[in-house]
């Protein structure tokens, strides 16, 4: 269940501005990001939800400042993390944020831990890197971290190595390393889409559990409604490499004000009730290196109007923190 | 060989179609490179009987390494299983002569999850759609390709798509081409591999709408193969709970979510995500993971993860009970 919103602390750790993240390739320029813009409060979960190929990875990698350059480029925006831009600092600088302010878990667990070193091992180095505690309590700490992500017998499973563990153990190791350094924000590019639902489950409760003791700030970037559901505060609904929805959660359930969100919504099955017929979005994206000049979403809109198509809608508020980008709106 | 068969003769909708009696699949597992001896089995799949009726589907949840793709690789012909029958419209699959099983071969075809490798990337689609057709059917060339027109229309593409290669496809569309390839011999039954689970959320819809017109349409059987609850509601008309290469629970659909009985479905649906962020559910963590098939727990192998194990559970293995009309359950509580 996602929290309530009196327990959300006001201060500001991560704000977005107008963040454009483009790629040069030979089809033309893709517009991977293209002008979001975010802010993400102490303690609080935002969840970015759209499909591949929408941008929420590339707004991840932007994020971490891990984008390829060339191709890649941040073209435009900033990213002001704990009051600091981090667009425009060097590759040694960001070295030093990178782990210890931000923090990323991605999905599969198998390429974020390195094979040739037990788990142990590896908890450590992070704690070497970023923390300036004496040499012998290093191993102390790690075996600390892996005993708070409920690694059950800490002290013989440090010496493992990533291929003798399970999935849902790999993913908790590198939550291990993540928590290691205290970082404030943390990004969770669809941590569990390869574990099994129990697994799942377990997983986000202990990210859940984290939280609440440190206070840390959670991106969930997921396709999942049931993740969003469960997890996150707010959302943020990806389309075509901008924000086309952004609210609370409960504002996009029980709400949405956007043609995308809606039929998003409308085409996933149901737990709860039975459901006669899911209604399906015809069509599929638009490429990201030949966007239409108006709404990207238009010829999959079923309310579509000839504005549409000819410039594209600002976000436009619909409730207090609830925006969309619509012209039915207006 | 058989001639073409344009119209499948009908069955009544309900008509048992496939059934399986106490199959099992045991995985030897061996010792030493010369003289290698059998120190164990993974049971892989340890008994499990259910029908697949014409025009229903069948779900089948569980965990990975619960036995679901073993079933369905019995169900293909792909494995032989160790024990136990496969019969198809009453005959008994394995002990049957070699026209039956190529018979049965054709009638029971597969979609699997991912179309980015079940298609071959050097044919053209139109040879691919007509491949099955070619090996089973004395047709010509044209017959072939009249079929394959229609194969594409059932499934949403059009005819220009016939002579392109899968790469010029989206993965929504190649699930399309999977299925029509599956339809073409006019199966009786189809096992569905996770078929939406590989594809984007606004696709998904799309190719689960499409797979219940087909169904409609051609009174076919699925077996669904799924981890995700909630597509299971929608697309089937029974579901079988798998854990440890055991059913624990099979029931009409309705029944199973609206009034889940054994522990581990129990636990499995408060796990499942939720569609709402008001909806309330039961918070049921399961501790630890699943157990070993080669080395499973004595008594019910559910029981030390289970929260309502009694001590019976541990020493007793539980009988399958039928707790209402079709709705059996494998539990000592009941």
């Amino acid at each position: 269940m996602a929290t309530t919103d009196t327990r959300i602390n006001t201060e500001v750790v991560l704000k977005v501005d107008d963040l454009r993240t483009h790629f040069t390739t030979r089809w033309g320029t893709v517009k991977a990001v293209d002008g979001i813009s975010f802010d993400l409060r102490r303690g609080e979960t935002l969840g970015i939800v759209g499909e591949s190929g929408c941008g929420k990875s590339v707004t991840m990698l932007s994020l971490m400042r891990l984008i390829p350059i060339p191709p890649g480029e941040i073209v435009s925006g900033s990213i002001v993390l704990d009051g600091e831009d981090i667009v425009p600092i060097s590759e040694s600088e960001m070295a030093q944020i990178r782990g210890s302010k931000i923090a990323l878990i991605i999905q599969d667990p198998m390429t974020s831990l390195n094979p040739v070193f037990s788990i142990g091992n590896q908890v450590e180095e992070a704690i070497k890197i970023h923390q300036d505690i004496p040499k012998r309590t290093v191993m102390e700490k790690a075996l600390e971290m892996l005993r708070k992500v409920n690694i059950p017998a800490a002290e013989t499973r440090a010496k493992d190595y990533p291929h003798q563990m399970s999935g849902g153990m790999r993913q908790r190791v590198v939550g291990a390393i993540v928590i290691s350094c205290q970082p404030q924000v943390l990004i969770a590019d669809e941590p569990t889409t390869s574990l099994d639902v129990t697994i799942q489950a377990q997983y986000l409760k202990l990210l859940k559990d984290i939280q609440k003791e440190s206070d840390l700030s959670i991106i969930f970037i997921t396709h999942d409604f049931g993740i969003v559901a469960k997890m996150c505060d707010r959302v943020a609904v990806m389309y075509a490499g901008r924000i086309v929805e952004h609210g609370s959660v409960r504002d996009i359930f029980n709400n949405p004000s956007h043609p995308y969100t809606e039929a998003l919504l409308a085409s996933v099955p149901k737990m709860d009730r039975d459901v006669d017929r899911l209604f399906s979005i015809e069509g599929q994206p638009p490429p990201l290196h030949d966007l239409p000049v108006g709404c990207a979403f238009a010829d999959r809109c079923p309310v579509v109007m000839d504005k549409c198509r000819e410039q594209y809608p600002d976000s436009m508020t619909v409730s207090d923190g609830h925006i969309a980008s619509c012209w039915r709106i207006e | 060989m058989t001639t073409v068969e344009e119209v499948p003769q009908y069955t009544e909708p309900g008509t048992v179609i496939l059934e399986a009696r106490d199959l099992k699949k045991y995985f030897p597992v061996t010792k030493g490179l010369l003289i290698s001896k059998v120190t164990g089995h993974i049971k892989a799949v340890d008994g499990i009987s259910f029908e697949l009726r014409a025009g229903e589907t069948l779900g089948i949840v569980g965990e990975s390494g619960c036995g679901k793709s073993t079933t369905a690789k019995m169900m293909l012909m792909l494995e032989e299983p160790t024990e136990g029958n496969i019969l198809f419209e009453g005959q008994d699959v394995h002990s049957s002569s070699s026209s039956v099983r190529k018979a049965y071969r054709s009638s029971v075809q597969a979609v699997f999850q991912d179309p980015w490798s079940s298609l071959n990337p050097r044919m053209r689609v139109k040879d691919i759609i007509a491949e099955p057709m070619v090996i089973n059917w004395n047709i010509t060339r044209a017959e072939q390709q009249q079929r394959v027109m229609k194969l594409l229309n059932d499934v949403g593409l059009n005819e220009y798509h016939s002579n392109l290669f899968p790469h010029e496809f989206s993965g929504g569309q190649r699930q399309r081409l999977a299925i029509a390839r599956a339809l073409a011999l006019n199966p009786r039954v189809i096992v569905l591999d996770e078929p939406v689970s590989a594809l984007d959320v606004s696709i998904r819809a799309q190719i689960m709408n499409l797979l219940k017109d087909l169904q409609a349409e051609y009174n076919v059987a699925y077996m669904l193969i799924a981890h995700d609850l909630a597509t299971v509601r929608y697309m089937c008309t029974w579901v079988a709970v798998m854990y440890l290469g055991q059913v624990v629970e099979l029931s009409p659909v309705h029944d199973l979510y609206v009034n889940p009985s054994h522990p581990y479905t129990k636990a499995l649906m408060s796990a499942a995500l939720p569609s709402h962020p008001d909806m309330e559910q039961e918070e049921i963590i399961l501790q630890g993971e699943v157990p070993s098939p080669l080395n499973p727990p004595s008594g019910c192998y559910f029981h030390p993860r289970c929260p309502a194990a009694m001590d019976r559970c541990a020493v007793d293995k539980p009988e399958s009970k039928e707790i209402s009309p079709g709705h059996t359950l494998t539990c000592h509580l009941f």
